[in-house]
């Protein structure tokens, strides 16, 4: 268990993002400390997706920094940093078990008695071949790859969209339950309810701006509401 | 134990109401040792951290106390068991009060009403 320490992995100092004439964040201050989980709320567009790439070195701020561990993203930051990106990435044409070894292969932390455990437990056999898996099963298995490296960072981007509500309860467990204490996991989301209760921190993005930033207890005592109806009050349409 | 959480109350809050109720009910008895902070968060599905607090909140109040090494524990002091009891029991009363004072019944009502309902239920 961590302390509240001051141990500050994702660290964002007027971070801006453009394409082209669109502006997708816009000047964001933000500090994210180590044995916390944040999630990333805000509807689409707001730049969720954009800050998580940025933070992964899949895109260049267009202005201001953002350090991940005290490190611009790149090669080194890529080593403890373990992503989970919005889309389907698995090779088609592999098995579960070719995709295991290669994950080993790949990331020195990649624990495959962690992934094989996960595995077990939502009943996915390992003989499996990829491309025979439903799209929900296939995110399952992205998240358990995702979830069973010993990262310093976990960015998670929309990690349970498509998972049928009983899956997602076991594997929020799992989240809770197989992170390093002293990583941070970053959940973007805009299925606040379901990831509420494992959340420390929640930050909501609007229009490429940081909105608010708080521990979700704190926010549920200030508000007198869920962070899930606080945030439907907030960007109410 | 119950681990389902309403809007807008801190979830450590209603984690220590959990472990309250458990404690009262005798679910956990007095020096029964406390499953590890990680385990307690798995089950109720909620973060590390809040079960941590919530722990140290009661530790705060003397339900449970920590043995450096071996674990959390509940507390064996009868009195404040005693207490304890007496504090949810009485949240029930002042609730059950409330309401039946909004019916209009008035003390003396309410109490050969509760006999009768006690005696026929």
């Amino acid at each position: 268990m961590s302390e509240y320490g001051t141990n500050v992995l994702l660290q964002c100092g007027g971070l801006s993002k453009r394409y082209g004439s669109t502006t997708a964040l816009d000047r964001i201050d933000l500090s994210l400390e180590g044995g916390r989980i944040v999630g990333l709320a805000g509807p689409n567009g707001s730049g969720k997706t954009t800050l998580i790439k940025l933070a992964q070195h899949l895109l260049t701020p267009s202005e201001g920094t953002i350090l991940v561990g005290g490190m611009e993203p790149g090669r080194q930051t890529r080593g403890m940093v373990s992503y989970l990106p919005d889309r389907d990435f698995l090779p088609q044409w592999m098995s579960l078990k070719d995709l295991m070894r290669f994950y080993e292969d790949f990331f020195p932390d990649f624990r495959p008695d962690k992934a094989e455990e996960m595995l077990a437990g939502l009943q996915i056999p390992d003989r499996t071949s990829i491309k025979k898996m439903s799209k929900g099963t296939r995110e399952k298995v992205q998240l358990i790859l995702t979830m069973s490296r010993d990262a310093l960072v976990y960015l998670l981007d929309e990690p349970i969209a498509g998972v049928d509500p009983a899956a997602r309860e076991y594997i929020l467990r799992t989240i809770v339950s197989n992170y390093n204490p002293e990583a941070l996991v970053l959940i973007s989301t805009h299925l606040i309810a379901d990831v509420e209760p494992v959340l420390d921190e929640v930050v909501f993005l609007r229009e490429g701006q940081v909105l608010l930033h708080e521990n979700t207890d704190t926010l549920r005592e200030k508000t007198g509401m869920s962070v899930d109806a606080y945030f439907r009050e907030v960007f109410k349409c | 134990m119950n681990w389902t959480f309403e809007g807008g109350i801190p979830i450590y809050l209603q984690l220590m109401d959990s472990f309250r109720q458990a404690i009262a009910s005798g679910e956990y008895q007095p020096g029964d040792k406390l499953p590890a902070v990680r385990e307690l968060a798995m089950e109720a599905g909620v973060n590390p951290n809040t079960m941590q607090r919530a722990l140290q909140e009661l530790e705060r109040e003397g339900l449970v106390y920590s043995q450096r090494t071996s674990g959390r524990f509940v507390t064996e002091d009868r009195e404040v068991l005693t207490q304890l009891r007496r504090t949810l029991s009485d949240r029930c009363f002042s609730a059950m009060y409330e309401k039946l004072t909004a019916l209009g019944m008035d003390e003396l009502e309410i109490r050969s009403e509760l006999d009768r309902w006690l005696k026929e239920r």
